[in-house]
């Protein structure tokens, strides 16, 4: 319909047509108006793709993302300012981003990566895999950089198809910690801590306290913290993979660590323990069961002795390789080893400046730094006595000596490790909560993980073809 | 007279209605003012919605990790799915859950509002008690209940502790959230802390029930049951439908509180909800092609019950207009 009353649309129409008067009273409007929106489009269009205006200061600005908050971050702000502060032409931006490797991940989709993400090593492979990284092969030989500047555990794990995508950051190898206190109140010498695994449960049983019938003190939960539940067939002498493509979860080993681990949920009682597990406290808390004194022996990597400091530094406590089984003495000092990792996303706008940083960061001044203000050891294979002196871990040592000369081992490289690692998470709950046999729940973990395998594998094949 | 020179008063109603009648070269302006004018919708419906709607169809049918270009694998990930236990487990929980949530809220909601329909003084004040809860954020929510249903020391079962006390029992609650067989029904319990929003759309559709119908069913010496089933229930039977297809659509797409309260579905993916899965699937596993497939299922899954819903209720919701 159109406008105005009847009188005054028969007065339009005396002079003329309907048509008429609707494009002459409509023209100018709507020109006017598409002019606008077309104007108005124009310059959110030029606002969204402008460019980056240049640093007022004339350098090359880094973007650098990682994964780190808290005390964790302040220590590699020290090392960032530390190297802007030397540097006339590059100016390293750090910014803490939590969940970095799937948002690093999605902005390298979207063609807009940092320059320099601080990432976990099990994201190397599947990174790598898929193109997301940058190897770092041309430019480590150009500046030196190789396997005889790190200990060799953690040199591998920024390695995938015999090329480098990654340097470290700071390293992690585990060992048992004790509460010498709790071990003086079972009447157990604090100085010696089980060195098999058949003493380690034998000392559990004797640490563990009911009252009321209520699980009130445990001497060693396999649950707690459950960080390398995957592992455990590894201090058994089992392995995940043969190396070459095949699941091997039911290996004899593998069945026996579980077996091992089941033992602790039957002699507690699964109802109990899900009753006493439920009142452990967050990891980094003064509730956490270790510091809380409610799990007297706990596997716990090397940042341990900070946590301590912080939320229970009274506590008496020790540390030492975690035991192994007493038939197998081969197998001592075994760690599993993890790594905080520096990678250049694929399409970063500097990544000759990223790779500044980085070699920085690797220096022996830039990695002692960072690593002591993390209260870790260094994963270079120089480490100054200073370090050593200074240092605020007082097992620090050891450590480092278990990732330099034990026997160490990490996650299979193959890009379904996320996948993977969440099959064994549900198999050890299934024999943890469900009473499930281990033999069962391993098989048939075994068998979707070897199908996840098998698919990945040929997605990857048929990329690369 | 013919037709052009006939009846003066009927050639001008013709006249007007073919000098109204715009040309398309007006019709196409008039378009293209209101294709302006909405277009700001219209792109962001466009880009934001239409596109990647298609595209999520496209990338069901490809191998897409996100980080590198689709490519077409057909049916191969539908096929995935059927022989996917995990899915059929995520599958499982997810329709127990609704099975549990939906009737439950629904009986709840109602009952309040119905409660609160009876001329209750102070009625503003408890229609906004009932209703702030729901204002909750869900991940503060989860926190909340994390220490609720805490096994040891969280006061719910500090509460039934008490009672099996003053029962003379020695049975010990649950431990809701570490046990499997527990994790789901705590979750449904849980599920009615944001009943309120239901409660206040019960609430209106209740006050809009003529009076007369019930001064009718006095008059007929109905008692409240007979009231209820055959005055307030088909007269709010559209408000319940409403709130049940909502219901239907909001559990199964169940994902912040269980991501909190259960990371990875734990224990033993008791608590493994399909757009927990098909999360991890798209952001963990980098599956893009996998979990859009999924998402996709789920999607028919959603249509299918609203249609199933909307049929049922062609002999049970009585609409006042019809």
């Amino acid at each position: 319909m159109y406008p105005g009353g009847a009188g005054s649309r028969k007065g339009q129409f005396e002079s003329g047509t309907y048509e008429a008067y609707k494009l002459k009273r409509e023209t100018p409007n709507s020109k006017l108006g598409a002019l606008c929106a077309g104007v108005l489009c124009l310059i959110l269009f030029g606002w969204f793709f402008r460019p980056e205006p240049a640093p007022a200061d004339g350098r090359v600005h880094v973007r650098y993302w990682e994964k780190w908050t808290g005390f964790e971050e302040d220590a590699m702000r020290k090392v960032v300012d530390t190297f802007n502060a030397r540097q006339d032409r590059i100016y390293v931006d750090m910014l803490a981003v939590s969940q970095v490797d799937q948002k690093m991940l999605l902005a390298t989709a979207g063609g807009n990566p940092p320059d320099v993400a601080g990432v976990w090593d099990s994201n190397v492979v599947v990174y790598a895999d898929y193109n997301a990284i940058q190897p770092l092969d041309d430019r480590c030989s150009r500046d030196g950089v190789g396997p005889e500047d790190y200990l060799a555990a953690y040199w591998e794990l920024c390695r995938h198809r015999n090329h480098t995508f990654a340097l470290p950051t700071t390293p992690a190898s585990v060992a048992l910690h004790w509460n010498r206190q709790k071990f003086r109140e079972a009447g157990i010498n604090p100085d010696q801590p089980p060195r098999t695994l058949e003493e380690l449960a034998a000392f559990s049983d004797r640490l563990t306290r009911r009252e009321g019938g209520k699980l009130v003190q445990s001497g060693f939960l396999p649950a707690e913290p459950g960080w390398w539940n995957w592992g455990w067939g590894h201090w058994f002498g089992g392995q995940l993979w043969d190396g070459r493509g095949h699941a091997t979860l039911t290996a004899p080993e593998n069945i026996r660590a579980f077996q091992w681990v089941k033992g602790f949920a039957d002699r507690a009682g699964t109802r109990d323990l899900q009753v006493f597990q439920s009142g452990f406290g967050n990891f980094s808390s003064p509730q956490n069961a270790f510091l809380a004194g409610q799990v007297a022996m706990v596997q716990q990597g090397v940042w341990m002795a900070n946590y301590i400091h912080n939320n229970n530094p009274g506590m008496d406590w020790e540390a030492a390789p975690f035991p192994f089984p007493e038939d197998r003495p081969d197998l001592a000092n075994s760690t599993p080893v993890g790594l905080d990792v520096l990678v250049i996303p694929t399409g970063a706008r500097h990544p000759e400046e990223a790779w500044e940083f980085c070699k920085f960061v690797q220096s022996q001044e830039g990695m002692e730094m960072l690593c002591a203000a993390q209260w870790k050891h260094s994963p270079l294979s120089r480490v100054s006595e200073r370090f050593y002196r200074e240092h605020r871990n007082k097992r620090i040592k050891l450590f480092y000596d278990l990732a330099a000369r034990g026997r160490t081992f990490a996650p299979p490289p193959v890009g379904i490790w996320r996948e993977w690692q969440d099959e064994m998470k549900t198999a050890f709950e299934n024999i943890w909560t469900n009473g499930q046999a281990p033999a069962d729940a391993l098989a048939y973990a075994e068998n979707r993980v070897q199908t996840k395998l098998d698919r990945y594998q040929e997605s990857i094949a048929r990329r690369y073809e | 007279m013919n037709s052009q020179s006939g009846d003066p008063r009927g050639r001008g109603v013709r006249a007007v209605f073919r000098e109204a009648r715009p040309s398309a070269r007006v019709q196409w302006r008039q378009l293209r003012t209101g294709l302006l004018f909405i277009s700001p919708w219209l792109v962001g419906f466009t880009l934001f919605l239409a596109y990647p709607i298609g595209m999520s169809f496209y990338y069901s049918l490809c191998d897409f990790s996100v980080l590198q270009p689709p490519r077409f694998v057909g049916l191969a990930n539908y096929q995935e799915l059927v022989a996917d236990d995990v899915f059929r487990q995520a599958l499982t929980n997810t329709f127990c859950y609704a099975a549990g949530a939906i009737p439950l809220g629904i009986l709840l909601a109602f009952g309040i509002a119905m409660l609160l329909n009876t001329g209750v003084r102070g009625m503003t004040v408890y229609r906004t008690i009932f209703f702030l809860p729901s204002l909750v954020p869900s991940v503060a929510l989860a926190i909340l209940w994390m220490w609720i249903f805490n096994g040891k020391d969280g006061i719910l079962n500090i509460a039934l502790s008490d009672v099996a006390r003053a029962l003379g029992s020695s049975a010990s609650p649950p431990s809701w959230l570490s046990d499997p067989k527990w994790v789901k029904p705590a979750l449904i319990f849980m599920s009615l802390w944001g009943t309120g929003h239901a409660v206040v759309i019960y609430l209106a559709g209740l006050q809009d029930v003529p009076v007369h119908l019930y001064e009718a069913a006095d008059l007929d010496g109905a008692n409240w049951w007979q009231k209820v089933r055959n005055v307030t229930l088909p007269m709010v039977s559209p408000v319940i439908l409403f709130n049940g297809i909502m219901a239907i659509i909001g559990t199964f797409n169940f994902f912040a509180i269980p991501f909190v309260m259960a990371p990875g579905g734990q224990p033993a993916r008791s608590a493994y909800f399909l757009a927990v899965n098909l999360f991890d699937n798209a952001f963990l596993y980098l599956r893009m092609g996998y979990a859009s497939a999924m998402a996709w299922v789920l999607f028919l899954i959603v249509f299918v019950l609203t249609m199933l819903a909307l049929k049922l209720s062609e002999r049970h919701v009585h609409y006042g207009g019809s």
